[in-house]
């Protein structure tokens, strides 16, 4: 990949694609070099169902990732979270990585319908189970309700939160929350914004509440 | 992050089996149960815990809400923290215990933590956290450069000259004001642990923080039988209003006939370096009048002990004004 020359990539590439193209390389000439010396096969002798079953690549393990409807058949190291799962091996960039350590909520995607923090589970963790992100939620001509409020009511500023914020707030409509701005902002605390558009954020939610 | 084999038990008994080939089951475990992953994860990232095997007990058949016959709840060692918070036996007869969870953390990570995690949950400690630093709890003899380092946040009860750090938990907190016990599997057969038994002080020996031994598998919690017409109350006092730690916390779960406290529990959040469960206060509060100067008697009785560090000597009145303003509220409920 001659990503160092910009007279390889396609005319006028924008950003997104651009960083979707450097970014997938990336992964995967990780994920080629990578042959851990200390791994070991996770048979290891136990009682137990092994999840790792003799992988081509010594301490790469199997899965079947759902994430959006589509079965994703994929090899990772143990280690690999969702959320690094979802954007480095899957290529799914609308969930984003901020603290990555679970105190920022921008990772937030939905796990069998109930939102959960990506950087905080490790993908092995999840096949079988339903993953949503946010490009499950909608398209830029079919929104899901809450991405139309968030735009309409101009619920971001720089818009790297947005992401786990619109998570959050989708996860939030089915959750016991009572109707003042209060209980939907104790429900959402775990979403920090940076920039600090928490009340565009708060009405975004209510509209939508309010629609229902 | 260091590499470790992924394993998923297919039963109490294999995950019982494969853990009990650790070393240890306290700091630095080689083999470690994996529920949630919001603790472990998070200090796997950080070079604080780096196990060879991690035991995924997520499947397991743990996560189950029961009455038990004697009119007390059975509650799985995998029920998530946000199923238990919401369970209408737990708002209705254990209301502590739901307000504790839901004080905690964030929508999503209670969603992910488990209950018995959250028994588990680790200090938030700066020094813990950070392996350029010393710390006892994590090497240990290295020193506790907290005792005269940033300690704003850090325990005033419990605390020794080796470890000053801050059980984090709000949940625990509750259960300890109702008296759950921890039900263990273990290689030599099961056994009950009364909540006040479960947490270990510091001492000399701060990377022991539980009594937990290697292949113990905490199965289940239950909680007694709930206490008719008691009146209960979590108060959390923080830095931020939401998903913040506790700077001090009060559990209370008051029985009150005829102006007078006929049955008192009490316990401490945010101030303790184990959940803290005050006997003192209970006393205090046994048999008087329930009014502010016997809540202030309790919330002295239970402070009396507090050794403040450098910076966290305001936790100590900040401390009894959350148990006395506790106490006033669940009394006046």
């Amino acid at each position: 990949m001659s990503d160092d020359d910009p007279e390889s990539l396609p005319p006028s590439p924008t950003r997104r694609k651009f960083l979707l193209t450097s970014g997938s390389s990336v992964a995967a000439s990780l994920v080629a070099a990578y042959v851990p010396a200390s791994a070991r096969n996770a048979a290891g002798g136990t009682d137990s169902a092994p999840i790792s079953a003799g992988p081509s690549i010594e301490g790469v393990v199997p899965i079947t990732l759902r994430i959006n409807g589509k079965d994703h058949q994929l090899k990772i190291d143990p280690r690999t979270t969702l959320l690094d799962c979802i954007r480095e091996t899957v290529a799914l960039t609308g969930t984003k990585k901020g603290c990555d350590h679970g105190q920022c909520g921008a990772c937030t995607v939905h796990v069998n319908g109930r939102r959960v923090l990506s950087c905080l589970n490790l993908a092995l963790m999840h096949d079988g189970d339903e993953i949503t992100t946010v490009e499950g939620l909608g398209t830029p001509d079919a929104m899901h309700p809450m991405q139309a409020s968030f735009l309409a009511c101009d619920a971001y500023q720089c818009g790297y939160c947005t992401s786990g914020q619109i998570m959050s707030a989708v996860a939030l409509l089915k959750e016991p929350c009572g109707p003042e701005d209060t209980s939907v902002k104790e429900l959402m605390s775990g979403n920090i914004c940076r920039c600090g558009a928490y009340a565009n954020i708060v009405e975004a939610i209510q509209q939508v509440r309010k629609k229902a | 992050m260091h590499i470790f084999e992924f394993i998923r038990p297919r039963d109490p008994a294999a995950a019982i089996a494969a853990a009990a080939q650790s070393k240890t089951a306290q700091q630095g475990a080689d083999v470690r149960f994996m529920g949630g992953g919001t603790t472990l994860i998070d200090l796997m990232k950080l070079n604080v815990e780096a196990p060879d095997r991690v035991l995924d007990i997520n499947r397991l058949p743990l996560d189950k809400i029961e009455a038990t016959p004697d009119g007390g709840l059975k509650i799985g060692a995998t029920v998530r923290n946000s199923d238990l918070a919401h369970h209408p036996k737990v708002q209705k007869d254990y209301l502590v215990l739901s307000q504790a969870i839901l004080n905690g953390a964030s929508a999503q990570i209670r969603n992910m933590a488990t209950v018995s995690g959250n028994l588990l949950q680790r200090t938030r400690c700066v020094y813990f956290r950070d392996t350029a630093m010393s710390c006892n709890k994590r090497e240990p003899g290295s020193g506790c450069p907290a005792i005269t380092g940033h300690n704003r946040t850090l325990a005033i009860l419990g605390t020794s000259e080796h470890c000053i750090a801050t059980n984090p938990s709000d949940m625990c907190v509750a259960m300890a004001a109702l008296e759950a016990t921890i039900h263990v599997q273990g290689p030599k057969g099961s056994r009950a642990i009364p909540f006040s038994e479960f947490h270990l002080l510091p001492g000399n020996t701060p990377h022991r923080e539980t009594i937990l031994e290697p292949g113990d598998l905490i199965t289940h919690l239950t909680l007694p039988p709930p206490i008719s017409g008691s009146k209960q109350l979590y108060l959390k006092l923080r830095d931020r209003a939401s998903y913040e730690f506790a700077l001090a916390s009060a559990a209370v779960v008051l029985t009150i006939a005829g102006g007078n406290i006929t049955r008192a529990r009490v316990a401490l959040g945010g101030v303790g370096t184990k959940p803290w469960r005050s006997p003192d206060a209970e006393r205090a509060l046994t048999g008087k009048t329930a009014n502010d100067a016997t809540f202030r008697q309790a919330a002295e009785a239970a402070l009396r002990e507090a050794r403040p560090q450098s910076e966290n000597g305001f936790k100590i009145e900040l401390a009894k004004r959350c148990l006395a303003y506790a106490l006033r509220t669940a009394a006046t409920s």
